[in-house]
């Protein structure tokens, strides 16, 4: 691989708090007036590209679905040391599920000047799927392999790495062109620098639109999307109970009491 | 319903832009719905204005999504077992499908499931379709995704379940986007809609600060991931009726490209998300060691130890413990927050537990405010009694 490896990580700009304010008219978003970072997930994938390209060559490119200031996210990526950013932007792309998001992404990519690995986080904290990276490797027709937690080689157009599964860590290997999607076990994210601050301020944003990818207004946005919001709710909340002080010796016997009614002593 | 050629799905928000788009007049708002009257002509204006698309043309919606019946269940086959978390799938199948009237089927894919197949026979699964191959051993996305897909395309099922394992979640978006449908991730209740007869698919958004019911509209089947422990298994039925029917697997037809090269099994006995009781410790306990204490009340209660971010990010404990927005969504019995403010990223992942108590040295602290249970004091001083006692009896 004399060219070095040629990764993609395609980000989202997420809002920073937990609450959100949801449009009731459409069920999507107000992302509007939210301070915005990059999803914490995602800057595991940045690290990891990174750290590819410092062992085997080649370039990250860091590509984000949104809004016209989605393109923060993207210098922010590259502050931390990306190399390139892609913007992917149109009214007509907003409002989309994983499926139509995946799609859109999946197409951009192949817009983009090729590529041999696709790091995506692990889940976003807003849409909180963890599925447009499968999708999007079934829209590219590349292989895909979710929570890695250790790339171990990369070699002759192969991958070989560890992922975690809820009963144990499997160990796989994967031909290139590949997706997969990491978690925070995988390393530890490197904070941007000053330098590259000052290069990401400079750096040329490219940006794609729906008359680059001319995809059918059918397939995107609100109207591509399969999966509708019906109606959003705040969830029961847990009934608060008793609040005990007192003597140590009565404490433990209020724990002990209530742990027999559960039935579980 | 109405005669009228378009259909009002339920999900209107009465924003009234289909009244506007209409160029026959012929769409007027009740009680804030929209009611589509005789003067319609199909001609598709309104489908195209309704910003939530639950305006839909009736042959359109029918023909499609009439083909498809039965409630699918994948049978997640893993080490010689089927997941306890697909026959929770198949008891809620049964529901949805004696609602729809429509048969309950599960697929199941692997090497040597036979007496997995009947299992699923025994709990009152219509049909079980197998997918069985020594070259299906180990699981992989690429085959068994493909093999999902095929099932989906000949039996047409309206709904297809998929449990929210770590399995699951990666190979079920790779079968939704072969079936060009919709998935919604990690639902926690599903049921279905009187009206329309289609699923309503509930699941936590934010961190669960908010939930949100999803539906599948215009594609088939409505696939959806579903946590574990949501609902109680199918119980074994007294005559059962269904069938095994053995598909043949071809696996040079199947994409196959990612190897498995070797496998090591988590070390932990009781894994966070299977545990009935959960001793949790976070930054109050002050050091590594209180790790030992909590570890010491849950065998003692039998239940596994989960953590607060922070702990995990000084390095206390494994992520793997880590309990809530970031960490694991646990569901057990019995929650005990030791030294745990309780801010909303940690209850994301804790708050559906059945019963939570809490101990903390502060009054005001907000975890307290969804307990059932709180205590106000020091962790080092109950937690040590607490365990002597119940040792005692
Ligand atoms: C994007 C994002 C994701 C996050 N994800 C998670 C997540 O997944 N999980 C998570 O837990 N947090 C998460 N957090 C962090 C979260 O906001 C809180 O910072 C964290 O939960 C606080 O942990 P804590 O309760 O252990 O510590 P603290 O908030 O410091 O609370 C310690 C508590 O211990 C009490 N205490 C002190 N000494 C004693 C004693 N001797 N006996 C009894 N009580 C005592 C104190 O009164 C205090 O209430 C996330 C934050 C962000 C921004
Ligand atoms: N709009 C987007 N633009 C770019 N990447 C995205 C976008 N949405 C999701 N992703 C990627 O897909 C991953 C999973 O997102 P989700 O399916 O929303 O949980 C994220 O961590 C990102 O890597």
């Amino acid at each position: 691989m004399s060219e070095g490896l040629k990764i993609i990580v395609p980000i989202k700009q997420v809002p920073e708090t937990t609450e959100v304010e949801f449009d009731e008219e459409t069920g999507t978003l107000k992302r509007e007036g939210v301070a915005a970072i990059i999803n914490p997930f995602d800057e595991f994938a940045i690290e990891e590209g990174l750290r590819l390209k410092e062992k085997h060559g080649g370039e990250v490119n860091v590509l984000t679905m949104g809004p016209p200031w989605a393109a923060d996210a993207l210098r922010d990526a590259i502050a931390m040391g990306a190399d390139k950013g892609w913007l992917v932007t149109d009214r007509a792309f907003a409002g989309a599920d994983t499926w139509a998001t995946s799609l859109t992404l999946a197409k951009s990519i192949e817009k983009m000047d090729g590529y041999d690995l696709i790091i995506c986080g692990l889940k976003t904290t807003d849409g909180d799927t963890g599925q447009t990276g499968p999708e999007m490797a079934e829209h590219l027709n590349i292989p895909h392999v979710c929570y890695v937690n250790e790339i171990i080689d990369v070699k002759d157009g192969k991958v070989v790495l560890k992922r975690n599964l809820d009963d144990g860590v499997e160990t796989l290997e994967a031909p290139l062109p590949l997706l997969i999607t990491v978690g925070k076990d995988i390393n530890q994210p490197r904070l941007a620098t000053l330098r590259g601050r000052i290069k990401a301020k400079k750096a040329e944003i490219k940006e794609i639109t729906n008359s680059d990818l001319q995809l059918d207004p059918k397939e995107i946005g609100l109207e591509g999307s399969f999966t509708r919001v019906v109606k959003i709710f705040e969830p029961e909340q847990h009934e608060a109970g008793e609040v005990v002080e007192g003597t140590v010796e009565e404490l433990v016997d209020a724990i002990y009491q209530k742990l027999q009614e559960c039935k579980v002593i | 319903m109405s005669e009228a050629p378009v259909q009002v799905m339920d999900g209107c928000i009465g924003c009234g832009l289909c009244v506007d788009s209409c160029p026959f007049d012929a769409i007027e708002m009740v009680d804030e719905v929209a009611v589509i009257t005789e003067a319609c002509r199909a001609c598709g204006e309104c489908v195209d204005a309704c910003p939530s698309g639950v305006i839909v043309m009736k042959e359109a919606a029918e023909a499609v999504l009439t083909d498809y019946k039965g409630v699918m269940v994948y049978a997640e086959h893993r080490n010689g077992r089927v997941h306890p978390v697909s026959y929770e799938l198949l008891g809620k199948a049964q529901e949805l499908a004696a609602q729809l009237m429509e048969p309950v089927y599960a697929v199941i894919v692997g090497s040597g499931v036979g007496a997995g197949a009947e299992e699923l026979v025994s709990r009152g699964a219509d049909k079980v379709f197998v997918y069985d191959d020594p070259a299906l051993k180990d699981f992989r996305d690429d085959p068994y995704s493909d093999l999902l897909t095929q099932c989906c395309n000949e039996e047409k099922p309206s709904i297809f379940l998929v449990g929210a394992t770590s399995i699951g979640r990666s190979m079920g978006p790779r079968v939704a986007a072969q079936l060009k449908t919709g998935l919604t991730a990690d639902c926690t209740s599903l049921s279905i809609d009187d009206e329309t007869g289609f699923l309503w698919q509930t699941r936590p958004a934010y961190g669960g600060n908010i939930m949100a019911t999803i539906y599948t509209p215009m594609s088939r089947p409505q696939m959806a991931t579903v946590r574990y422990k949501m609902f109680p298994e199918a119980k074994k039925v007294d005559n059962p009726k269904g069938v095994i029917i053995n598909k043949t697997v071809n696996m040079n037809m199947v994409k196959d490209r990612v190897k498995v090269l070797g496998f090591e099994e988590a070390k932990e006995q009781v894994s966070i998300t299977d545990a009935d009781i959960i001793v949790s410790g976070g930054l109050g306990m002050g050091e590594s060691t209180g790790f030992e204490l909590m570890q010491k009340l849950a065998t003692a209660l039998g239940g596994a130890v989960g953590a607060s971010r922070p702990t995990v990010d000084e390095g206390w404990i494994d992520y793997r413990h880590q309990v809530g927005l970031s960490g694991r969504t646990v569901r057990p019995q019995v929650y005990l927050a030791c030294g745990i403010s309780g801010a909303v990223q940690h209850q994301a992942g804790m708050k559906t537990s059945d019963v939570i108590i809490a101990v903390n040295k502060d009054p005001e602290a907000p975890i307290f405010r969804i307990s059932n249970l709180g205590v106000v004091g020091d962790l080092y001083e109950v937690v040590p009694r607490l365990i002597e006692k119940i040792k005692e009896q």
